[in-house]
This record gives C-alpha cells, structure tokens and sequence, in this order.
C-alpha cells in the first residue's frame, strides 16, 4: 500500500519532470553551443521569454494553427535578440557578462510587456504525445516514462546526439571547439573565430527560444509573466554540470526538472519541514537548484586542488574571453 | 618550384604598420628566396613579429605591398596565406592544450575528413609524420608534451598544408641545446627540398650556423640583407643593437654575516613532488650568489619559497636573522625583498592596466601615493614616469597598457620596480631571458648597482655564461640540491658544467 503510494508520487514525479524539464534541455543545450565556441550568453531567460511570447502571439493574434511553425517564430524572434547580443560581445568586444545581464532583464521586460493582454489564455495549438497504438494506455509506469509529445524526444535524445556527433565525430565540431578553447590557434589554421562565434550564438539563442515556446505550447499552456521562472539560469547551471558535454546535459536538465517539479508540488501541497520550523519547504527546493549547482562547479575544482586533471569537464578555456587578432 | 636559390619565393616591399600610432614597421622591403634560410634578426621590439605576422595575414599592413612568387596578394586573413603556401610557427604556440597532437595538426584543415574518427586522424597523422621524418606521439595530448615537441606539432601542422615558406618566430628560445640542433637539422632539410625558411633569432651564433642570408631590423628599419657568409657576429651586433655595450664585471669577495639564511629547506612542486631537498644556502649582504642549473631542478620553488610564494615543508629561511618563511607576500616586500618572478608576464605585472600602475604594484598603498584613503594620481604618474626614463623602457607614455610595450620593455620596467622595492634582498630568475643584447646588459647593470649598494642579490639562470659573468660565488643546483658552491675566482666551468649534469663533486673531481 505505501509502495503503491510511494510508486504513484514518483511516477507523477517523472511525469512531470520530464516536460517541465525539456525547457531546461533546450534551452540548456543553446547555451552549451554558444559556450562551445567560447560565447557565454547570460540572457537565457530573457531569450526564453522572448520565444514564448512570440509563440502565444503568433497563434493568438496571427492565427498559427501549426504548433510547429508557432515554435519557429519563436525561434526566430530569439534568434534575433541573439543576433544583437552576438554583434555586441563578439563583433564589438562587449563584456558577455554585462550584455548579457541586459539581455536577460530586457527579454523579461519586453516579452512581459507584449504579452500583458494576453495573461492567461488558453493556448489550443499544442503539440500532442505520442501514443504509439495504445497498446499500453493507462499503464503509469510506461506512459510517465515514454508518452510525451516530439519536442521531448528531440531535446532529450535528438539535440543530444547529434550536437555530441557534430562535437566529437566531425571535422567541423572539432574547428568548433577549437575556437572555443583557444580563438589563436583557431584564427592561425584559418577557422573564422568571428563568423563561428555569431553563429553559434545565434543558433544557441533559437534553440533557447524553442524552449521558451514549448512552454507555451505544451507545458504551461498559457501565457504569464516571467514566464521562464528562472529556468534560464537553471539551463546556465546545467551547462556547467554537465561539464560541457550534451549528453550529461539530459542527466543534468532531469535532475533540476526533478527539483523544480518537486518545488511546484511541495507548493501546491503545502508540504512543510519538518525541521527549522518553516512550514514551507518550497524555499528549501528553490533553492536546491542552485546548491546542485554549487556543489558541481566544486567538485571538478576540488579534484583540481587535488592534483587531479579533470580536463574534460573543464569550461572552454576562452569562454567569455573576447577575441581580436591584433590584439596581444 | 625547387629554385636555383636566387628567385624569390616571398617578397616584401615598403611595408608599414603603426600600433596606436607608434610605428613598428617603417617601410621595410624584405625579400626571401627559394631554398634559402633566411636569418631575420633584431633587438626585442625591432618588428620581427610584426613583419612576419603581416607575411602570414595575422596583421594587416598600413601600406606596402607582400608578393608571392612574383605575384601581389592580400592576406585578409591567415587562411589566405596559408593558401598562398605561407605557414607560421608563433613564438608562443598556437595549439590547443586539451587536444591531442593528431587533432591539433587536423584543425582548420580542409583536407580533413568531415567525419573523423580518433583512429583515423592518428593513422594519418602517422603517415604524415612517416613522410616528413619528424615523430611526436600522435595520441598525446598537447599540456602532457615538452615544448620542444609542442614546437614540432606546430611545424607538423604547417607543413601538412602543403607550406612552401615556413616562418619560424625565436623557435630556438625555449628550446634545451639538443633541441635546437635537432630543429637545426629539421630546417636544413627542409630547405634542400626547396622550401624557403625565415628565421626569426636574436641569437646571433644560431645566426651563423644555420642561415644562407640574413636580414637586420632595428626599431622598425630594414639595416642591411646580405649573405651570412663571409658575416662576423660583432658586426650583425652593431648594426641591430646601432651601439655596442660590453658589461665588465668586478667580482669580489665578501666575507661576514649571511643575509639570506636557508637551513634544511624541503618543499613541493606543483605537482605535490618534493622539489627542494633538506637545503642549505647563503647569501651575504653585497654580493651576487649566481645559482646555475638546468631550468626544473629546482630554481623556480627555491625563489618561490623565499618570496613566500611558496609554502616549506620543513626549514627555516631567515633574512638577517628574521624569519622569512611565516611572512605574507606582502610583508616580504615591505622588508626590503624584490623579485623579479620568471614569469613576467603572469607573475610581474598587469598587461592590460597602464604602465603607470604597473610601476607601483608593490607600494601604491604606501604613504607615498596616498592621499587619504585615495591615489595620489600625479604622484604615481611622476613615479612611473622617472622610473620609465631610469630604466630606459620604451613606451608610448605611461598611460598605455604594459601590454602593449615588448617584451624587453616588460622586464626592463620589472627589473627596475624589483630593484627599487629590494633594500636587502633581491631575487632575480632568469632576469635576461629572453632579453636582446642591449636590454640584458641592462638589466644586468641593474643587479650589479644593487649588489654594489650593498643588497642581496640572488640570480637564477639557466644559462651558465650569464651566471659565470655575474655571480660573486656561484651554486650548482640539480635535483633539488645544492651541489656545490664556488668563489668566481674558483670557477671551472667544466667542472661547473658536470654538477650541473647530475655528476657529484668526487666524481666530477676525478
Ligand atoms: N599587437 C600589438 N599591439 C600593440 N603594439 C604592438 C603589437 N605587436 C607589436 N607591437 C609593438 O610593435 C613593436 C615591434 O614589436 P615586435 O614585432 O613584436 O618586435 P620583435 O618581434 O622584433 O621583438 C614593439 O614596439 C611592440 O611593442
Ligand atoms: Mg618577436
């Protein structure tokens, strides 16, 4: 009986997590490719906001009946915000952090802004789970695991494996993470560090845009203010978890949608502490996140304070460094 | 292609190029022929690099033209002269640490399958390595190879792109002496086969033994291109130097209370290996203690625990009696101790804050720059100024950054800030390496006036002529150990040399 219970909360838990989760992975996986190329876009909640509101405009007010193509101009809305935000730090030499940073706050703003009469309705356009013939309706077990529409197989498995091929396994990613850990020798064997480095942002920030749409056309499905509830950084924070690498990124997005699902129920339940007195355990959970992530950026460092090499998961050595070949 | 060694593979002609309005480049012809290696010489600062950027499209020039076999290009990019069969080894190496030796020569190439596979790449790194006669182990890992088989990557890479003119930047200065008669050997060869060579050296016997012509720039000015042979080392001195200075040292002999005190010192590197073994060293007051030793026995952690930089694991390190080793980094400067770090760039100043704030590094919080709790702005601007002018650095003034100044200038400005700082002890290591004729012995005279004012003076090297020529008393050091210590008068060099090597006194004695 208490199995049963116990069985039923993790399964909601997973089912939950999976979806609220597959926001984080895209947006997550954005980030790792502009960070690959050594570009750290700090924006990503401002450049999710910015896809879902496009997305709830594009099926409200222009009448998108496609989720799909609902998704792309959110995508693309983004992808212009990251176009600007590229042109600044790579072409300009802008501080990545500072642009950044503005670029988080005005994505809130202006998609928060745009989207002010449009609180709270129902979006109809969404993306449907995949339910393969029915044969196993109603089972929790294997519907909590597998039936989720096809933005979550993309994000977890497809972006995954190819953004790894493309990493490890082509000419290509290698010139990739080339400028990404050192811009010099990549400029002196002829690899555009300048042209690499717009693009990848600008692909990252569409990607990040995807998630923010998907919010609104499956997870949510409405549109609210900030919308991205700190997912944005949490995606941040997943990038450094998974040390850079995308298939980790999917442990990493799960286990901080987990946390995230976990804070939502604990919310809605008003589950309590049982310790320090608080009758609230959701300011434990929402701070849990960012104490994973603490604890993963120590981990390698530690290792490295103990002599140990853990180059593999060491950040782009030129991450947010700004590149100029005459300049020494 | 094989030239008759006479038609010219690259030529360049009234080059120019001014950084932030300080010329480098003064409209400089420079030409080099098919089969040739071309010996491109200069002070620190003279504009080697930059000419040699310019010919491999790292730098745009301001004017002038760059013609490859007789025919002009514009390098907008290094991806345009490596087409046009120009490849460049920098000075300081264009590899990517995390990634292994076969990934390294593959980048950027388009030759490059799309899909690659680590087996594949390494197959072919091999083949090529096979071609070329030149090994490095292909699955290595750049940050796990000596510098000497980082450089052959680099020449690896740039050859596998088919160069037909392989620029060379000071390839000889990190290199141990066998290194370079092999990189020598490499760079014959090449040439036979028809390649042109241009190597960039201040090294004027390096010079002699391996070029067939060699050019001199001095401060942005072609000097003179003509055959090596028949050249004398004085005179390619004069003309890149313009002067000739020759330091005469007086060595004396200093009997008396020790200064520096090391008793039993034991430390770590890096690594967490023990560098420093249970040694014993003294440094009296008024004279030069030269230790030499080939560089990693040692020498860095021994100046390191001294300036405190470095925690001991056992010992005592005294200055006139007072403990040294439990004092912060701080507090060792305040009682008279500089140092000039091997590092200068890392350890010795700021590159990207103005000279003027380099200069005060060790006491902008003194009573002299304060106002208040504020700077005293002109007073740091006055200081920085004097210094500059004593110290003869060449700088566009001392508000642009240290970056920009080369790297002669960088250790001029630390030589002298160090000097200033140390009343009682200085430690220099490798003060002049590096460094251009002029600027060593300047920087030399440095250590010679504060000896003669009666500090401490503590010189690492690892070139034994420098050691031989300026320590009062000399310490061999290997392994971690104080092999021997000599009066200048009773220097041998061989016998010096031996120590050096590992063979201990009674061995050496025989
Ligand atoms: N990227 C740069 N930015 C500013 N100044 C530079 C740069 N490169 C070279 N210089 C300046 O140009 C001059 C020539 O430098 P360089 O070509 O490096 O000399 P060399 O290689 O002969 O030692 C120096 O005064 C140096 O400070
Ligand atoms: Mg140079």
């Amino acid at each position: 009986m208490i199995l049963a219970i116990i069985e039923n909360a993790f399964l909601s838990l997973i089912g939950s997590a999976i979806p609220a989760s597959a926001v984080v992975m895209l947006a997550a996986t954005g980030a790792m490719l502009g960070e690959r190329v050594g570009v750290l876009n700090l924006g990503q909640e401002g450049l999710i906001g910015i896809g879902a509101v496009y997305s709830v405009i594009a099926v409200l007010s222009w009448g998108v009946e496609s989720p799909w193509l609902a998704m792309l101009i959110g995508m693309i809305a983004a992808a212009v915000a990251g176009l600007i935000f590229a042109v600044c730090v790579v072409a300009f030499r802008a501080s990545q952090v500072l642009v950044g940073l503005a670029l988080a706050l005005g994505g809130i703003g202006l998609s928060n802004q745009l989207g002010t009469n449009r609180n709270g309705t129902p979006i109809q356009t969404l993306f449907r789970e995949v339910n393969p013939g029915g044969i196993l309706d109603n089972h929790d077990a294997v519907s909590a695991f597998l039936f989720h529409d096809p933005v979550v197989y993309i994000a977890y498995i497809g972006l995954p494996v190819v953004l790894w091929f493309v990493l490890f396994r082509t000419r290509h990613g290698m010139n990739m993470r080339a400028v990404g850990e050192n811009p010099a020798a990549a400029d002196a064997v002829g690899v555009s560090v300048t042209g690499w480095r717009i693009f990848y942002s600008v692909l990252g920030a569409a990607l990040t845009g995807a998630g923010g749409a998907y919010m609104v056309l499956s997870f949510t499905p409405t549109w609210s203010p900030d919308i991205a509830r700190g997912r944005g950084w949490v995606a941040l924070a997943v990038v450094i978890f998974a040390g850079w690498r995308p298939g980790w990124a999917v442990a990493g997005a799960l286990l901080y949608g987990s946390m995230i699902s976990l804070d939502t129920t604990a919310q809605a339940r008003g589950w309590g502490l049982p310790f320090m007195g608080a009758s609230d355990l959701s300011f434990f959970l929402s701070m849990l996140p960012y104490v994973v992530t603490l604890v993963a950026i120590l981990i390698p460092a530690g290792a490295v304070k103990l002599g140990r090499r853990v180059r593999s998961t060491a950040a782009p050595a030129a991450l947010a460094i700004p590149y100029s070949r005459e300049e020494r | 292609m094989t030239g008759d060694g006479t038609r010219p593979s690259v030529e360049a002609r009234g080059i120019s190029k001014a950084f932030g309005g300080v010329a480098a480049l003064d409209a400089v012809d420079f030409e080099v022929r098919w089969s040739e290696v071309h010996a491109l010489v200069g002070e620190n600062g003279a504009g080697k690099t930059t000419l040699c950027n310019i010919l491999a499209g790292i730098y745009r020039a301001d004017a002038g033209q760059v013609l490859v076999d007789g025919a002009e290009r514009d390098f907008r990019s290094p991806a345009h002269a490596i087409d046009a069969g120009i490849g460049m080894v920098h000075q300081h190496f264009r590899l990517v640490e995390p990634m292994t030796v076969a990934e390294n020569i593959h980048l950027g190439w388009p030759e490059t399958p799309g899909v690659v596979s680590q087996r594949a790449l390494v197959d072919r790194t091999e083949q090529f390595m096979g071609e070329m006669g030149l090994h490095v182990d292909p699955t290595a890992r750049i940050w796990q190879l000596s510098v000497g088989e980082q450089q052959r990557v680099e020449i690896l890479r740039v050859l596998a792109r088919g160069a037909r003119v392989l620029i060379l930047d000071e390839p000889t200065a990190v290199l141990t002496a066998k290194e370079a008669d092999d990189l020598f050997r490499v760079i014959r060869e090449l040439a036979a086969s028809g390649l042109s060579i241009i190597f960039i050296t201040h090294k004027l016997r390096e010079v002699l033994a391996v070029s067939d012509r060699l050019t001199v720039l001095r401060q942005g000015v072609r000097e003179i291109t003509r055959p090596t042979e028949g050249a004398t080392a004085s005179e390619i001195a004069r003309l890149m130097t313009g002067e000739e200075r020759v330091l005469d040292v007086e060595h004396r002999t200093v009997t008396g209370q020790a200064a520096l005190e090391l008793k039993g010192v034991s430390a770590l590197n890096d690594r967490g290996i023990e560098a420093l073994h249970d040694l014993d060293l003294t440094v009296r007051s008024g004279e030069i203690l030269g230790i030499a030793g080939v560089s990693g026995n040692g020498q860095s952690e021994l100046a390191e625990v001294i300036c405190a930089l470095r925690p001991l694991q056992s010992g005592s390190i005294t200055l006139d009696g007072a403990d040294l080793a439990s004092l912060s980094v701080r507090a060792v400067t305040d009682i008279g101790v500089g140092h000039i770090p091997e590092d200068r760039i890392g350890m010795g100043m700021v590159l990207s804050a103005p000279v003027k704030d380099n200069a005060v590094l060790h006491n902008y919080w003194t009573e002299e720059f304060s106002q208040g709790l504020t700077l005293d702005r002109q007073g740091v601007i006055n200081f920085a100024k004097q210094l500059v002018e004593t110290a003869r650095v060449q700088t566009r003034s001392v508000f642009s950054t240290a970056g920009q100044m080369s790297g002669g200038n960088q250790q001029r400005l630390v030589a002298r800030r160090e000097a200033l700082a140390a009343d009682r002890l200085l430690v220099a290591a490798h003060p002049t390496r590096g460094l251009d004729v002029n600027a060593a012995q300047e920087v030399r005279s440095t250590l010679i006036d504060k000896r003669d004012s009666g500090c401490a003076v503590l010189l690492i090297s690892d070139d034994l002529d420098e050691v031989l020529l300026m320590g009062d008393r000399i310490a061999v050091m290997y392994e971690g150990r104080i092999m021997g210590v000599f009066d200048s008068a009773d220097a041998d060099r061989e016998h010096i040399g031996l120590l050096m090597g590992g063979h201990s006194a009674v061995e050496a004695a025989s």
